[in-house]
């Protein structure tokens, strides 16, 4: 969570720079750096899960030296999970959290035309954010434990294609969908990546 | 016994509380649980090390003194492997009280509208801050500022040359004054204020009745025995109120520029070999006996009767940890001190049965950190939940800050094991958090919410 929230920080950092330095009257300027600002956050976002990767092999390495049969406490899947669920939660949270607290209070929404579902697909949306940056996570960590460039760079198109159709909103088909879809992939991948078959899920499915 | 002295802040007092993070010394004694296997302790006991008690108000259990059989360490190793064990579970034993403080902080400072109002300042901080001027306005604080920290190294010291010429009875009856004073009048207020704010009507009578149950048993718990639990709960509302009573009276650009003097002002009355809490834990620790029920929050206590030989259990050296520590920081507050306390760990006789093993201590890994940590930390919070203007995020991202802040310190103090300050990393990150997210992070945010874009 901590790491989400530096790399939110320095991406901040950058859009603000960037939309200091420019003119502020110019709206299809506003918007592409805005565009320019959510690319460039993603890419710094998964810079960090990389540079969190690191810390946690390191950390890892000294559990293990430290530890009494050679294998530390705890795994480097676990802490690909919980590292992604920190990113999602920090994420979701800063995403919801203001919308929350003005749901709240009085108001209609969507009153000056726009979409009246805004809360309702901001809920979704920020679900699936949170799913997806869990699966990410494992998917990250996994690739680079086994070092596989390419379920690095998956992961981070993914994300990009993710933000990319948030774009769309309010034409929710556009983004939300898309999402949902992604999501489901990325579970079904890394479940299978976690050990999981579809045996077991039958087994699991029947309470055997 | 275990007492926690509270040494809240009476007016007079200066409130500002030293921190300081103390590591334990003592060497890792076994954690007692019901069952624990006797191998266990008695590994354990080859791990329990004498070692020189931490001079900062968090005294390590000393097993020195007490004359448990102490075997060196069989390795640093295992020794090693312990404390890194016992770290992680001390870093949550701490966070949930951080955590729990904050919130009711946050969750007052949110919905009652008293705290938020400035009904004037402190006489600690004379100067106005409602000057047109930036320059005049900057320096007024930092002018407060001095002169809340001259205050606070004042009664430090103050409480040093007290415990150094045994004045125990003053120091004691200041201490009871001032958490008496905590118990009943901040509370009284802070209950008056939440009762207005839910326009909740209550009569004098039951108001009295409630106010004295509380404050009552909130002595006797924090100054002498009581639940461990019930302990912990008075300390974290005490530290929330004073905290409250900070956030109500100092004005806004003080309050920044004391959080980050006070944190250097920690830093450096912990570690400089001269500073006013080093001597004050030396001194105990020369003494070897225990200091003041102090005002710190220990995450597990217990009490050994009898059990344990004979001459541990009385001594323990825990209990002068705990009161080192807290007596160094009368003067308002109490200074905080992070101690991971291997060993002492008294369980309450009648709870745990003690095994008949006399080697066994109970003991318990229990991590201290001072009272004053938890207010300054929760000034932070609550202050950036008040007056940022992107309000939950800028909330959030100072108590992740926060958290995050005291794991790195007590990593550090599981490396350095010797009384470190709780103040300065937690403060930092929290400070910068705090301005970065309010200033940076919140325009983008809000760009991003109004466009319903995600990152």
């Amino acid at each position: 969570a901590f790491f989400w929230l530096v790399s939110l920080l320095l991406s901040s950092l950058i859009w603000f720079i960037a939309v200091k330095a420019s003119d502020s009257r110019d709206v299809p300027l506003q918007k592409g750096l805005l565009i320019f600002g959510v690319m460039f956050s993603v890419l710094l976002q998964e810079t960090f899960r990389f540079l969190y990767y690191k810390l946690l092999r390191k950390a890892i390495e000294g559990l293990v030296a430290l530890s009494e049969d050679g294998c530390s406490p705890i795994s480097i899947q676990q802490m690909a999970y919980v590292a992604g669920v920190g990113f999602g939660l920090m994420s979701g949270a800063f995403s919801m959290i203001n919308l929350l607290a003005d749901a709240l209070g009085p108001g209609t929404v969507g009153i000056h035309g726009d979409s009246q579902l805004y809360f309702l697909t901001s809920a979704f949306m920020t679900m699936v954010l949170i799913f997806l940056h869990t699966f990410w996570g494992i998917l990250f960590f996994h690739g680079c434990e086994h070092r596989r460039w390419w379920e690095i760079t998956a992961v981070v198109v993914m994300h990009l294609a993710v933000s990319g159709s948030t774009f769309c909103n309010p034409l929710y088909v556009g983004s939300l969908v898309p999402s949902y879809i992604l999501m489901a992939v990325a579970a079904a991948w890394a479940y299978l990546l976690s050990g999981g078959s579809a045996q077991n899920l039958r087994r699991f499915l029947l309470c055997k | 016994m275990i007492t926690f002295m509270n040494n809240s802040d009476s007016e007079e007092e200066p409130c500002n509380e030293r921190t300081s993070l103390m590591s334990a010394e003592s060497p890792p004694v076994p954690s007692y649980q019901d069952g624990l296997q006797a191998s266990e302790a008695g590994e354990a006991q080859a791990h329990r090390v004498e070692k020189a008690r931490s001079p900062n108000n968090i005294a390590d259990g000393e097993t020195s003194d007490t004359g448990v059989p102490v075997r060196e360490s069989t390795s640093e190793n295992e020794e090693e492997e312990l404390t890194l064990k016992y770290g992680a579970k001390h870093v949550i034993m701490l966070f949930v009280p951080v955590t729990l403080c904050m919130i009711v902080v946050v969750a007052t400072i949110k919905s009652v509208r008293f705290y938020t109002e400035k009904n004037g300042q402190l006489i600690y901080t004379p100067f106005s801050e409602d000057t047109p001027s930036v320059g005049q306005r900057l320096l007024n604080s930092v002018l407060n500022t001095i002169i809340m920290i001259s205050v606070i190294v004042v009664m430090t010291v103050f409480l040093v040359l007290l415990y150094k010429y045994r004045c125990y009875k003053f120091i004691h009856g200041w201490l009871i004054l001032s958490s008496l004073m905590l118990l009943f009048l901040f509370t009284y207020i802070y209950l008056g204020e939440v009762l207005k704010t839910y326009n909740v009507a209550m009569d004098y009578p039951t108001l009295f009745l409630v106010i004295w149950n509380f404050g009552a048993v909130g002595m006797i718990c924090i100054h002498w025995k009581g639940p461990l639990q019930l302990q912990q709960a008075y300390l974290i509302m005490i530290s929330a109120l004073m905290a409250l009573v900070f956030i109500k009276y100092l004005p806004e650009w003080s309050a920044w520029v004391i959080l980050g003097a006070i944190s250097i002002y920690d830093l450096m009355a912990v570690l400089c070999p001269k500073g006013p809490l080093r001597m004050l834990v030396e001194t105990a620790q020369e003494r070897n006996e225990p200091i003041f029920p102090a005002l710190i929050y220990s995450s597990a206590m217990m009490w050994t009767v009898g059990m344990a030989k004979p001459d541990t259990p009385a001594r323990r050296p825990s209990q002068q940890t705990r009161d080192a520590a807290e007596d160094g920081r009368e003067d308002h507050g109490s200074p905080s001190h992070a101690d991971s306390q291997m060993s002492e760990t008294r369980s309450p006789v009648p709870t745990r049965p003690i095994t008949s093993l006399d080697e066994l201590e109970e003991e318990e890994r229990g991590v201290k950190l001072g009272l004053g940590d938890f207010i300054f930390y929760s000034v932070l919070v609550g202050k950036a939940a008040a007056t940022a203007s992107g309000d939950w995020n800028t909330t959030l991202a100072c108590f992740v800050a926060i958290l995050i802040g005291l794991c790195l310190t007590l990593l550090l103090l599981a490396v350095f094991k010797k009384a470190l300050p709780a103040l300065p990393i937690s403060i930092t990150f929290g400070l910068v958090f705090y301005f970065s997210t309010d200033n940076l992070v919140r325009p983008f945010m809000d760009t991003l919410a109004s466009h319903q874009l995600y990152i």
